[in-house]
């Protein structure tokens, strides 16, 4: 009796392990093939783009250093004027930050309308939840320059180009982020004031903003980090600040490339600036929530 | 002792409320004091002056209509019927649409009632109703009209130029060419142009109907002519947007490859000299500060201008900021899971492997993904930049400032594109690491 159970045991073990080696066998299979895929879509992609580039990428692979070293070794020469070009540059430069910072206020604002209208449990209408869920999808699918182009047709080169299709991505892309947050806030405050015979803005500002405000914050933060990139990138398509000095200033060639380099050493700087006082009110904001 | 104690509970909460006031007004009005600035910064009042509605209004309705031009050249008196104006949508030797007439004199109905007549020796005549009939001699370089001075605000004359703009359609004279814009809603020849032979046969026709072209089977020569139209380019469009997505992809997986062992080095739990740290660390913030835009200036320089340029200025942004991500999940990684590993006497790879690799995994997947999603949006801006992929294509027809509904067109396959990209992340990451709830 004892003999017969044992073998049987020792039978069950054999099959897992078979079983168990089968299975392993088919992961590494699929992992292989995956990789395989992958490898093939990688090398093959960068075939295509290299084809499709103008310059090969071998070719130039050890030109990278030559135009970062003209543009820095003739600022070097010109090292002098480099704080009176990084002073004329400046005011661009607060166009730039504020680009970006008002787009930012704007979407901000946006965003949070939208995703209290597109949250379930806080929406005013419930049944016109999709429509704002679609309606903040749209917005945030679509790419600022389509915006920015088309707004600068019509109004002209300039900061309100820029701002404007910023800030349409901005409400889009933060509505989503603050949906996600919002759909986690305890409702029973919302009930309480409810009860109260509050109005929907009295409940959403009362009973929900408190709740959800630390981390509105922080994902409006992040999104004015991205925003200060996305205006200096715009203003190089002809929307003001910063960018669009820039490209003047490219256009010039040698001979004004200590001017590229002010601007530059501008863009840089206010980057990582905006990086770090961001990333630290961030921490601090959400620190203690699990985080 | 009770009440005093209330006392000072009540002025401790007395100040809280006055402070939370303050702040509750206060936070509101520095932003409305901040518009206030911004407003005049940004010179809002004189943005009026500066937009041009007319602009506005011919985008708005090219966007979605196309205008068929009827030009005489009043040089050597031939007539040309062309889609758009364009040698592309050119009507064939012979062919002209059907709202034109006559031989001698050529008649030209708007519709609405509004005609237009082509007469011999560049005279034109032209009947609105409501109006007095015009007529127009073109002469050299002037136009003669029997327009009266006094003139309503569709009308524009002078000697060199007489525009006329009805709901119709628009008529333009000058001494060299008088022009007829006819309008029609819809994206004319976005199927095939006019010298192919599908051209307005019916889609049951070509499908299931006898050969029209006889050299070509009827699907493979509509699917080619209209892969090749000359007017939409199908094919450039197909392959532009192959292009950003194959930026934001190559892009992306590059720059995951390439921080994934420096996130190693980065992180304190696997990297136990201060310096390599450090430097890692710099060097991630170095190649996010120096921003997308600035890298593909400098790319561009070295490797011309194209899709591979886009990728790498891609690349290089994002591998600091996926080192930054990497490490970060590192750091967080369980201790135990390792230790559990190294019990059976995995070698440190094999630990890095079965013990590291497992947990960061979803954390890593999930960030690519979104990235891969958020990059399809910047390689579209890079592509504007740096010439390549779909965003050039719309500066590019947003510069010519005629196609409004190829710019039309590109917006539409952008955001379906974006869109597109946002789903299949979604689901691959669903696919790869199970739903988020």
């Amino acid at each position: 009796m004892v003999d017969i159970s044992l073998s049987g045991a020792q039978h069950h073990v054999d099959s897992i392990q078979a079983s168990c080696m089968a299975q392993v066998q088919r992961r590494r299979l699929y992992g292989g093939l995956t990789l395989l895929i992958f490898v093939v879509l990688m090398v093959s992609g960068f075939n295509v783009a290299d084809d499709r580039n103008a310059g090969g990428f071998w070719d130039g692979l050890h030109q990278i250093g030559d135009y970062p070293a003209d543009v820095l070794s003739e600022a070097w020469e010109k090292r002098a004027d480099l704080p009176a070009l990084i002073a004329k540059y400046f005011p661009a430069l607060v166009e730039t930050i504020n680009i970006a910072a008002v787009s930012t206020l704007i979407g901000a604002i946006g965003g949070l309308f939208l995703s209290l209208l597109g949250t379930r449990g806080l929406a005013k209408w419930p049944r016109l939840i999709p429509l704002f869920r679609r309606i903040s999808d749209i917005m945030r699918a679509v790419p600022e320059i389509v915006i920015a182009l088309v707004l600068i047709f019509v109004l002209g080169g300039g900061p309100v180009p820029a701002m404007i299709a910023i800030a349409i991505h901005t409400a889009g892309a933060l509505a989503k982020m603050f949906s996600e947050v919002s759909e986690n806030t305890d409702l029973k405050a919302v009930e309480g004031l409810a009860s109260t015979g509050a109005t929907w803005s009295q409940r959403m500002l009362l009973g929900v903003l408190p709740q959800v405000a630390p981390n509105y914050v922080s994902y409006t933060l992040l999104r004015f980090e991205i925003n200060i990139r996305a205006s200096a990138i715009l203003g190089f398509v002809g929307a003001g600040g910063l960018g669009y000095e820039l490209r003047n200033a490219m256009a010039w060639g040698p001979g004004r490339f200590d001017e590229a380099a002010a601007i530059f050493i501008l863009l840089f700087g206010t980057i990582i600036f905006f990086d770090q006082v961001s990333s630290r009110y961030r921490n601090r904001l959400t620190e203690g929530q699990g985080q | 002792m009770t009440t005093i104690d209330l006392d000072a509970t009540k002025f401790e909460a007395e100040k809280l409320f006055q402070r939370k006031r303050l702040i509750g007004f206060g936070f509101p009005a520095v932003i409305a004091v901040y518009f206030v600035y911004i407003f005049f910064a940004f010179d809002l009042p004189g943005l009026a002056g500066r937009a041009n509605m007319e602009n506005a209004v011919t985008l708005a309705s090219d966007s979605w209509s196309h205008k068929v031009h009827v030009t005489r050249d009043n040089r050597s008196g031939e007539i040309t019927y062309a889609v758009e104006g364009e040698r592309k949508g050119r009507y064939p030797e012979g062919q002209r649409p059907d709202w034109v007439r006559g031989d001698e004199v050529i008649t030209i109905d708007l519709g609405g009632d509004i005609i237009v007549r082509y007469l011999p020796d560049n005279r034109t005549e032209i009947e609105i109703p409501g109006f007095q009939p015009i007529e127009a001699q073109a002469e050299g370089r002037t136009v003669t009209t029997n327009l009266p001075d006094d003139l309503p605000d569709w009308i524009s004359a002078s000697n060199r130029r007489v525009g006329i703009t009805t709901a119709e359609g628009r008529i333009t004279l000058t001494g060299a060419r008088t022009e007829v814009f006819n309008y029609f809603p819809g994206w004319e020849l976005f199927w095939f142009t006019l010298d192919s032979p599908y051209y307005g046969q019916s889609l049951a026709k070509i499908l299931f109907g006898d050969q029209i072209d006889p050299a070509r089977g009827n699907i493979t020569g509509a699917v080619s002519d209209w892969w090749n139209n000359a007017m939409w380019r199908h094919k450039d469009v197909a392959w532009a947007i192959g292009e950003t997505i194959l930026m934001a992809f190559l892009g992306t997986m590059g720059a995951a490859i390439i921080a994934l062992p420096l996130g190693f080095l980065a992180a304190k739990r696997f990297s136990p000299l201060m310096l390599v740290r450090a430097a890692t660390r710099r060097l991630f913030d170095f190649v996010r500060g120096v921003d997308a835009l600035i890298w593909t200036v400098v790319l561009a320089r070295a490797f011309g201008p194209g899709p591979l340029t886009g990728a790498l200025a891609i690349l290089i942004t994002d591998t600091g900021t996926f080192g930054k991500i990497f490490s970060e999940a590192l750091e967080n990684v369980d201790q135990k899971q390792i230790e559990g590993v190294a019990s059976t006497g995995a070698k440190p790879l094999q630990r890095y492997r079965f013990g590291v690799i497992p947990q960061i995994v979803p954390v890593l997947l999930a960030q690519i993904l979104y990235f891969l999603e958020s990059n399809t949006r910047s390689a579209t801006i890079i592509g504007a930049i740096t010439g390549g992929g779909i965003g050039l294509m719309l500066t590019q027809a947003i510069q010519t400032q005629k196609d409004w509904e190829e710019v039309a067109y590109y917006i539409v396959l952008i955001i379906a594109m974006v869109m597109f990209m946002d789903w299949f992340s979604g689901w691959l990451r669903g696919k790869l690491i199970g739903r988020k709830d």
